[in-house]
């Protein structure tokens, strides 16, 4: 068990209960559609155990691009992207991001983003196992 | 040697055993027969004819549907499975009658009404013309539902349906073809040249088309309030572009079988409709290119059609070389037809006045620029009376269907609410949608 430097208003009694677990983080990852492979592939190596995608629209910087139809022109603002959603432990966060970026990084505008939020419990359906052996 | 000698005697007389043996054939019943066998193909060649001009119904269903949006899928394809089908029985009961009866006045028939003319030990062509001019019945009413698409009540459709095979299309079809069987109209005895119908069917349709869309009124946001033209893409073009090529398959039934006969005169009627189709699709490509910047896919495959819609008048009395020329022409005029229309805030989501009515109209003037030397060549009075037919079609078709539709909106509304339009008529008419299906109950 593993004492660690948290400036806690708290005794240090609540770090030592049972049912102490790892902090976990979900990690969200805004990508270009066609960067999917290559990022599953990094991951993978990562033995990373799963992970969840959605096609989703967006924009940032990349701005949208003016198409024609019958001769009227329209902006598409809203860029398709994918956002994969990852949960690891909090001490694999910055290896996992690592991969992401590496894997999907073009070096153009519209390479996307990351998010690191932070994870309250994570529940295994089939067990019903809790926190990091969910995961 | 005996056995072969009667084995050889029975077959050579064999054939007049069969017959009976003592009727030897004569000049006159052989004449009879060939005559039949023309006969019979003629049968045959003007029905697999209306069987492909009936799969262009198929055709216009994809490409109305592939230039809309997926929301009013449903209601597009009622529309038009419907459009076919009140229409048929419209032309049944009373459209044949007035477009090819007995016709004193040359202004509409009066007999032939529920198919009465025929009886079962009869002549039967009375049934293959019927089926026929059925089909081209069709093809005019099926014109309308992409003009007034993704706002048009289904109910007041279906009315339109009756009336544009019952009345519209079939008088002005008896001022043109009527004594193609046993009518005679005022318009074809000046000497009116249109073949297969670039105005009796596809004006007639296009200026009902304008009619419709004009008394509809615009898409929800089809036109910005400072008057710019906003783009409502549809939801599938292949699908637009298979509706093409099974326009263009069925054209090949449509300019051909007119003739309703088999003779040697559909070769160059099936080269013309092929010739002009292209030229259509090239040029109109071109031009969109030159005026978007990029070649255009919806407007190259409106190009294809409104080079067949324009070869239809002429396609028999013009050369394969004038074909191309009156395709190519088409082919621009349609381009530049959509981009002015629009630009007078008449909204047609598919083109449907462009490129029949317009390329109708064009059509039927080059079949009388182009009419072939040996068929008489140019003369002013050929045009004059082409010109004459171009005018007296917009005046009936616009005028009666404008008409009509002022009344169904009266009576009935012709247009869907505000909100039923954003929900999309797949929910609102029909109850139902054509994709994602709600999988959480049964997947």
């Amino acid at each position: 068990m593993l004492m660690r430097n948290i400036k806690l208003n708290s005794t240090p009694l609540l770090i030592q209960t049972e049912s102490w677990r790892k902090i976990m983080k979900k990690i969200e990852a805004i990508i270009k559609p066609f960067k999917l492979d290559d990022l599953k592939e990094a991951l993978g190596a990562l033995n990373i155990a799963g992970m969840t995608m959605s096609e989703v629209k967006g924009f940032g910087r990349q701005k949208g691009h003016t198409e024609i139809y019958r001769g009227a022109e329209y902006v598409v603002d809203f860029i398709p992207k994918l956002k994969i959603e990852i949960v690891v432990e909090e001490d694999r966060v910055d290896a996992v991001v690592e991969a992401i970026i590496g894997s999907v990084k073009t070096g153009k505008i519209g390479d996307g983003k990351i998010f690191i939020l932070p994870v309250e419990e994570v529940c295994r359906i089939r067990t019903g196992e809790k926190g990091k052996n969910a995961i | 040697m005996k056995i072969l000698t009667i084995l050889l005697l029975l077959l050579v007389l064999s054939p007049s055993l069969v017959l009976g043996g003592d009727e030897a054939p004569t000049i006159a019943s052989n004449a009879d027969a060939i005559a039949l066998v023309q006969d019979h193909a003629n049968y045959l060649w003007t029905l697999v004819a209306a069987a492909l001009v009936f799969f262009m119904q198929a055709g216009f269903a994809m490409v109305e549907t592939g230039f809309t949006r997926a929301k009013n899928a449903v209601n597009i394809m009622m529309k038009n499975l419907l459009d076919f089908s009140v229409g048929s029985i419209a032309f049944w009961a009373v459209g044949f009658g007035i477009m090819l009866g007995v016709n004193k006045s040359g202004w509409f028939g009066t007999t032939d009404f529920f198919l009465s003319g025929w009886t079962p030990d009869g002549d039967p062509w009375v049934l293959a013309f019927w089926m026929f001019q059925c089909v081209f019945a069709a093809t005019a009413a099926t014109i309308v539902s992409g003009a007034m698409a993704e706002r048009t009540k289904f109910t007041s459709y279906l009315v339109y349906s009756f009336v544009v095979c019952a009345l519209i299309y079939p008088v002005f079809g008896s001022w043109a073809w009527g004594s193609l069987f046993n009518g005679s109209g005022w318009l074809e005895a000046k000497g009116f040249i249109d073949f297969a119908g670039s105005t009796v069917v596809h004006s007639i349709g296009g200026w009902a088309a304008l009619a419709g869309a004009i008394v509809l009124g615009p898409r929800i946001g089809k036109y910005s309030k400072s008057g710019k033209v906003l783009a409502i893409p549809g939801h599938n073009i292949p699908i637009a572009a298979l509706g093409v090529f099974i326009l263009w398959l069925g054209w090949f039934g449509f300019n051909p079988g007119s003739t309703t006969t088999a003779d040697k005169s559909i070769a160059m009627i099936f080269v013309n409709t092929n010739l002009a189709a292209c030229a259509g699709a090239v040029l109109a490509m071109i031009t969109s290119w030159i005026m978007f910047k990029k070649p255009d896919i919806g407007m190259s495959l409106n190009g294809a059609l409104a080079g067949l819609v324009a070869i239809t008048a002429g396609c028999a009395n013009v050369s394969p070389t004038s074909s191309i020329i009156i395709g190519a022409i088409a082919g621009v005029v349609v381009v530049l037809s959509v981009v002015i229309i629009d630009r007078m805030h008449i909204d047609d989501p598919v083109g449907a006045v462009s490129v029949h009515g317009v390329c109708g109209a064009w059509g039927t003037l080059a079949a009388g620029l182009f009419n072939m030397p040996s068929m008489g060549g140019f003369s002013t009075e050929v045009i004059g009376v082409q010109l004459l037919g171009i005018g007296a079609a917009f005046v009936w078709s616009f005028g009666i269907a404008f008409t009509l539709f002022k009344v169904i909106d009266m009576v009935i509304g012709l247009r869907v609410s505000e909100e039923e339009e954003m929900m999309g008529l797949d929910i609102s008419e029909h109850g139902a949608h054509s994709y994602d299906f709600q999988l959480t109950k049964h997947a």
